[in-house]
């Protein structure tokens, strides 16, 4: 890529590699390519979600080297080689639903379910430095995402609920995706 | 017995899809297909002189540009109104892509196809849109005003002026002993879903047939819509509504122009064309809600008894009237809430304005017409000096007034008839959740640490489960599923489990083993869509009443098979059964086997209904005259009015007295939605509801300057609350099954958020001392509350 | 709302990033953790045809407290992120306001991605950071191809988004000195939602003497202006008992800065509630500062300062 060259008629395309949930993937994509379009579009993994693409709602929410970020304000090109986790990632290593996707569902945590991807990757990296969090915690936890539906209540309680199935499980972080 | 689990709190079925990254969302459709965007008015009024795409048109990419002269017959033609009313007069609606003139910030002008979504707004800016100013008008004010038309033909601004009248209000009112009289305004908020609108379309030539996929909350009159506009056979159009991120009304709008437009192109261009909205085009494109002003005066009695109400008010219904005036009238007759005053008046106007369209945003009108009620009722309290819930109880509908008739036409065009309710059993509750009678002595305690908190109160009456009609479909399948298809759509609600959970009772299966599918023409052609808290109502007793027949027609097929009487029949566990007779059984599946004679075999199962397996009756023919093969059943219910839920809500609030910040410190629920047919599910409603309304209440308002741009446009700026912003609720449930349905429910996916702008102002009124009349209510308002009061009366306390 | 088409570099070291951005010149934009850029792209708001990414250059993510005899200070490198300076235990020790005010940056997910120096060189006027820099009289430094300087807070903001920076200089570091003497700051804001840019945000620092009475008092301000606006307050309140003093003692410092303060309107609140906010905020943000003054003070005697 040289600095002479004028961006518009024909795009610049990158080779970008990553990990997603344990999986190498490739994609070639412009510079502008959203981290999150990139997932959903370019990776075929439509769990996660886009609500804003101002930075503002959180669904998009993605864990990038275990920290949750914002992956509609990225660009994938800058992610190149990073290791990624997403709401699909967050299952248990056999497949099925992972500690907070269960206090979810035990919670009625969602309704409509376009947030929860969103709160489903905040909360594992939250619970895997926090464990134990206390109510009020657990609303400040999840007070950087939007949810429509479910006026958050039985969203704290899932925070607190997943809490609880990860220490019976005794080693909650073995739950964790890598 | 199979456990019942119709009134059980069970998890939902649709979940493990959706924690798991695995539903499908319109925008998880479809990668291959064609992106469409659009070039959208940056005026809020103006006439469209020039459209220029020459420099548009050598973007790589660039499939095609539509204007308004590229639209042939029907989709050329303004968009339908969708529920037209006498008192509606003046009508309007757009056009798919603006025509002539433009009159909102964010009406569509020119359509763009392109490879993808971020070249298509490479196009879209290169267009040239020329434009002759005209003067907008914004705010209900200079609307009435009228200096400045909206539409030039429609003199006044007024799309619709109605009046009902019950008594002589004004007589009364006058001849009463006391009045009060309250200038009051709700500001403009919307439904927001946190997922925007959407469309892909995909034409297949050969088949001469057209699959939709819609973010909407009405799939089968979009189909209806769309084939009407692309005069297409209704057959030949699918209409699905996939997974939905949320509607809360603004997805129950069709066809929206999107709708029609991308499946018109894509039948044109012959490749799958997609649009998803994003969320600037949400906020300048959808719909918004709630603005109004009101005027009421209230005469009434010694002991506060409303002797005559009198409102009139004025509501801002955006630039065009697609979905009719279905919230003025929703305002106009839920007002009353579960009072009757002795004569009751209400006048509207509903208003043009150069402003994003106004259609139904959960609640449809009733929170502000409990605005101005409960407002009121406190007033009066107020005047007289009596305690709000005394008044309140004074005015109440007594249980054994039930039917009450109110003597006005409802939103559905059927008389105002309230069905049920125990409203002096529901304040008593909410009067000991709350802890009602103890809070002077909290009020004091606070006061004692240099705190201000406050009190109030709110109750709603709500119209629910409107028809015509819902259908449902339930059929056993030889593997023992059972098979639920109903026409109306899901946006989180949960239908797949109530609807299975009350199809899994009434045929005596396990709910694992019932599948619903919703809003999917496919499956089912007749429906009405969801809104107005109606999909229980109507779409549970519809496959209610699909399942008994199932159920009548497997007793039937066992009986025969058992020799048995049917009436002698139950079905337990996925087994009919002779009653006290154990050993006489016969799996449903067998029953599903046994219900379609067949001459072709492909399994062990159905080898067992072939005709030398299972001769029959050699004198009949195999299926009777009267009968169809399959153990399936369709059924409709369509009420003859709607059921009436009802609450009421309790807040205490407390407000700093320096920074003037508003915090909720307790919220309270009681709330009567009939039978409860999952009562997690409904407790979900209730919280989300009322954190919309306080958002509503306290955060939320559609800011437009002068020249009509929406200058809050993004979630940066338009403060849809956080976590950190809705307080913990606390909810109790009255049961007052309805009379009207045989499952006894009433609808309870808008009650929560009815009355919270009203019990949140009561609150703040009472923590302050000073009348609040204008809601939403942000710390800067309060603090210049504050100022305006002290500088009117002089310093408090 | 998808971002313009832009050219994409990602330099390894401040040398090639420098030499990157001076080719590209006026079209160009250094891209940090694109908390603030990656909107306005996304709206289309900008639309640059370089983007810079200097979030892999080599050194710029280290977060440091050196003394270099002129006293102490926290240098912040550009591609750290605003997680890594509020959680730095040493930065916590030594300069407490830094993550007080960094708790109402935002939420920890934009946190976990935004730069402190991004933030600085943005100049939002609600940015805390950019309020504590001036409150510190802190700087950054800024090189280019053609050398490297060292810009004061009050040089660094010429108006709202808007920085004395040339387009071929890249920001590099950010040094916040740790105030000399007795010293106890507060952060205190009313923001609409939590997380939301402030209504109104003070940051205070108060200095006391050996019998813990006020020597001086500082404040700086978000969204109060143009740029972080900062005021002396210490003619009202100098020689009071930091410990002890009555609220009406610090009401004194809160005019004092509603007086002084020019806000505007927005759609958020009115110029006079913002006033009468920054007053009552101030003398919350004072008082709690100086009481903090006096316990490091207790927890310091005998030390050197
Ligand atoms: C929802 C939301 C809420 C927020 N709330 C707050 C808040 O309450 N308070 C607050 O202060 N901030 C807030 N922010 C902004 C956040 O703090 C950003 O991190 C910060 O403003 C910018 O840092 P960045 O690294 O993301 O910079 P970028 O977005 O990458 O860049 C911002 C600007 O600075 C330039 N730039 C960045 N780094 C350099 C450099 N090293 N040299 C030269 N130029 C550079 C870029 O070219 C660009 O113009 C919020 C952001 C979001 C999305
Ligand atoms: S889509 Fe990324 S924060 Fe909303
Ligand atoms: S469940 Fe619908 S937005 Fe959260």
């Amino acid at each position: 890529m040289s600095i002479e060259e004028h961006p518009g008629r024909t795009e610049t395309r990158h080779d970008v590699r990553v990990t997603v949930n344990g999986v190498p993937r490739t994609a070639t994509v412009p510079a502008r390519r959203l981290l999150s379009d990139f997932l959903r579009h370019d990776l075929a993994l439509t769990g996660t979600h886009v609500g804003c693409e101002h930075g503002v709602c959180g669904a998009c929410t993605v864990l990038v080297d275990g920290r949750p970020i914002r992956s509609c304000l990225q660009f994938a090109v800058m992610h190149d080689g990073a290791e990624i986790t997403t709401v699909e990632g967050c299952t248990r290593p056999d497949g099925e639903l992972g500690p907070v996707q269960r206090a979810f569902r035990d919670c009625h945590g969602l309704q409509c379910g376009f947030c929860t991807p969103g709160f489903v990757t905040t909360i594992t990296a939250y619970l895997d430095e926090h464990p134990r969090p206390s109510a009020t915690e657990a609303r400040e936890a999840i007070s950087g995402n939007l949810c429509r539906c479910t006026g958050y209540q039985s969203i704290v309680d899932s925070v607190l609920r997943a809490a609880e199935i990860r220490s019976d499980q005794g080693d909650g972080r073995g739950e964790t995706p890598q | 017995m199979t456990t019942r689990t119709v009134g059980e709190p069970i998890a939902r079925r649709e979940d493990p899809r959706l924690l798991t990254g695995q539903g499908r969302y319109l925008d998880d459709i479809g990668h291959d297909a064609l992106a469409a965007a659009f070039v959208r008015s940056p005026h809020a009024h103006a006439r469209i002189v020039d459209v220029d795409v020459t420099d548009a048109l050598d973007v790589d990419g660039l499939v095609a540009i539509y204007t308004h002269e590229d639209l042939p017959g029907r989709v050329g033609e303004p968009l339908p109104v969708l529920i037209p009313h006498a008192a509606l007069t003046e009508p309007r609606t757009p056009y798919a892509l603006a025509r002539d003139e433009v009159n909102h910030v964010g009406e569509a002008v020119v359509m763009v196809v392109a490879t993808g979504r971020d070249v298509a707004e490479d196009v879209c800016e290169r267009i040239r849109v020329e434009y002759d100013f005209l003067p907008p008008v914004v705010g209900i004010e200079s609307s009435r005003d009228a200096a400045a038309l909206v539409h030039d033909d429609v003199p006044g601004n007024v799309s619709a002026h109605l009046v009902q009248e019950v008594g002589d209000a004004r007589a009364a009112v006058d001849a009463a002993p006391h009045v009060v009289e309250l200038d009051l305004e709700i500001e403009r908020s919307a439904s927001t879903p946190l997922e925007g609108k959407g469309v892909h379309a995909r034409w297949d030539a050969d088949d001469r047939s057209l699959r939709v996929y819609t973010s909407t909350q009405a799939s089968t009159s979009v189909r209806a819509a769309v084939a009407a506009k692309l005069e297409l056979p209704p057959d030949r159009v699918e209409v699905i509504a996939p997974d939905v991120g949320g509607g809360f009304g603004v997805k129950i709008v069709h066809p929206w122009p999107e709708e029609v437009l991308v499946p018109w192109a894509a039948i044109r261009l012959g490749r799958e064309v997609k649009w998803t909205e994003d969320r600037r085009e949400h906020f300048v494109s959808a719909a918004h809600e709630r603005g109004q002003l009101q005027h009421v005066r209230a005469g009434f009695d010694d002991d506060g008894r409303v002797l005559g109400l009198d409102v009139t008010f004025w509501h801002d219904n955006g630039a065009y009237t697609p979905y009719g005036i279905i919230v003025p009238i929703v305002t106009s007759t839920q007002l009353l809430g579960p009072y009757k005053p002795g004569a009751y008046r209400v006048e509207f106007s509903s208003l043009y304005t150069n402003t994003v369209t106004v259609t139904p945003y959960r609640g449809a009108g009733r929170p502000q017409g409990c605005f101005a009620m409960e407002r009121t009722m406190d007033a009066i309290a107020a005047e007289l000096g009596l305690d709000r819930t005394v008044v309140r109880e004074r005015n109440f509908i007594q249980p054994d007034e039930m039917p009450y008739d109110h003597g006005l036409t409802f939103q559905d065009g059927r008389p105002l008839i309230y069905d049920s309710g125990d409203f002096p059993a529901t304040l008593a509750k909410l009067r000991k959740l709350v802890g009602w009678d103890e809070f002077e002595t909290y009020r004091d305690q606070a006061r004692a640490q240099g705190r201000r908190v406050g009190i109030g109160i709110g109750c709603y009456v709500e119209g629910t489960g409107v028809g015509p009609y819902e259908g449902g479909f339930v059929k056993v399948e030889t593997d023992g599923t059972v098979v639920v298809a109903t026409g109306l759509t899901t946006q989180g609600q949960g239908h797949q489990t109530v609807f299975a959970q009350v199809v899994a009772d009434e045929l005596g299966v396990g709910v694992d083993r019932v599948a619903v599918t919703t809003g999917d023409t496919r499956r089912f052609g007749y429906a009405v869509g969801t809104f107005a808290s109606r999909a229980a109502v109507m779409s549970g007793n519809a496959v209610a009443l699909a399942a008994r027949r199932v159920r009548e027609k497997a007793l039937r097929v066992a009986g025969e098979a058992l020799e048995a009487d049917p009436r002698d029949l139950e079905i337990v566990d996925g087994e009919v059964r002779v009653k006290g007779t154990p050993g006489a059984t016969i799996p449903l599946t067998t029953v599903a086997v046994l219900s379609n004679p067949l001459r072709y075999a492909f399994d062990a199962e159905t080898e067992r209904a072939t005709q030398f397996a299972s001769p029959g009756d050699p004198d009949q023919p195999p299926v009777a005259d009267d009968d169809e093969p399959g153990l399936q059943g369709t059924d409709y219910y369509s009420p003859p009015r709607s059921t009436f839920a009802n609450g009421m809500h309790a807040a205490i609030v407390e407000t700093d007295p320096e920074t003037a910040e508003i915090s909720i410190l307790r919220y309270c629920v009681v709330h009567d939605c009939g039978t409860l047919l999952n009562p997690r599910l409904v407790e979900g409603q209730i919280h989300g509801g009322v954190a919309q309304g306080v958002g509503g209440a306290l955060y939320e308002r559609m800011v437009y300057d002068d020249a009509g741009q929406l200058v809050n446009a993004s979630f940066m700026d338009f403060l849809m609350p956080y976590a950190t912003e809705v307080p913990a609720i606390e909810i109790d449930h009255l049961q007052t099954p309805s009379p009207l349905n045989p499952l006894g429910v009433k609808g309870a996916g808008e009650a929560g958020v009815i009355p919270v702008s009203a019990v949140l102002a009561a609150a703040i009124e009472d923590a302050e001392g000073i009348r609040v009349t204008r809601m939403p209510m942000s710390p800067s308002e309060l603090h210049h509350l504050r100022e305006r009061s002290t500088n009117e009366e002089g310093p408090r306390r | 709302m998808k971002p313009s088409a832009f050219a994409y570099h990602r330099p390894g070291t401040v040398d090639e990033a420098v030499a990157t951005l001076a080719g590209v010149g006026d079209d160009g934009k250094v891209l940090a953790g694109g908390q603030s850029l990656v909107p306005m792209l996304n709206m289309r708001l900008a639309a640059p045809a370089h983007l810079v990414d200097v979030n892999r250059v080599d050194g710029l993510d280290e977060v440091r407290v050196v003394d270099d005899g002129a006293g102490a200070s926290v240098r912040v490198g550009a591609a750290a992120r605003h997680t890594d300076v509020e959680h730095d235990a040493e930065v916590a020790a030594v300069l407490p306001l830094l993550r007080q005010a960094l708790e109402h940056v935002a939420h920890p997910t934009i946190r976990n991605r935004g730069t402190t120096v991004g933030s600085l060189v943005h100049a939002d006027p609600a940015a805390e950071l950019n309020a504590v820099l001036a409150l510190l009289g802190g700087s950054v430094t800024l090189r280019s191809t053609t050398g490297s300087r060292v810009v004061n807070a009050s040089e660094l903001v010429t108006g709202p988004m808007q920085t004395c920076l040339r387009p071929d200089e890249l920001a590099t570091e950010a040094a916040f000195p740790v105030p000399q003497g007795h010293t106890g700051t507060a952060w205190t804001e009313v923001s609409r939602r939590a997380g939301d840019y402030a209504v109104c945000g003070v940051g205070v620092l108060v200095t006391v003497d050996d019998e813990l009475r006020v020597r001086s008092a500082r404040a700086a301000y978000v969204s109060m202006g143009p740029v972080p606006e900062v005021l002396d307050l210490t003619e009202p309140v100098a020689g009071i008992a930091a410990g002890g003093a009555r609220p009406d003692e610090w009401a004194a410092a809160g005019r004092l800065a509603t007086a002084r303060l020019e806000p505007d309107d927005d759609i958020h609140a009115t110029a006079a509630y913002r006033g009468h906010l920054a007053g009552v905020l101030t003398a919350r943000a004072a008082r709690a500062a100086a009481e903090r003054a006096v316990a490091r003070a207790g927890d310091t005697t005998g030390a050197s300062t």
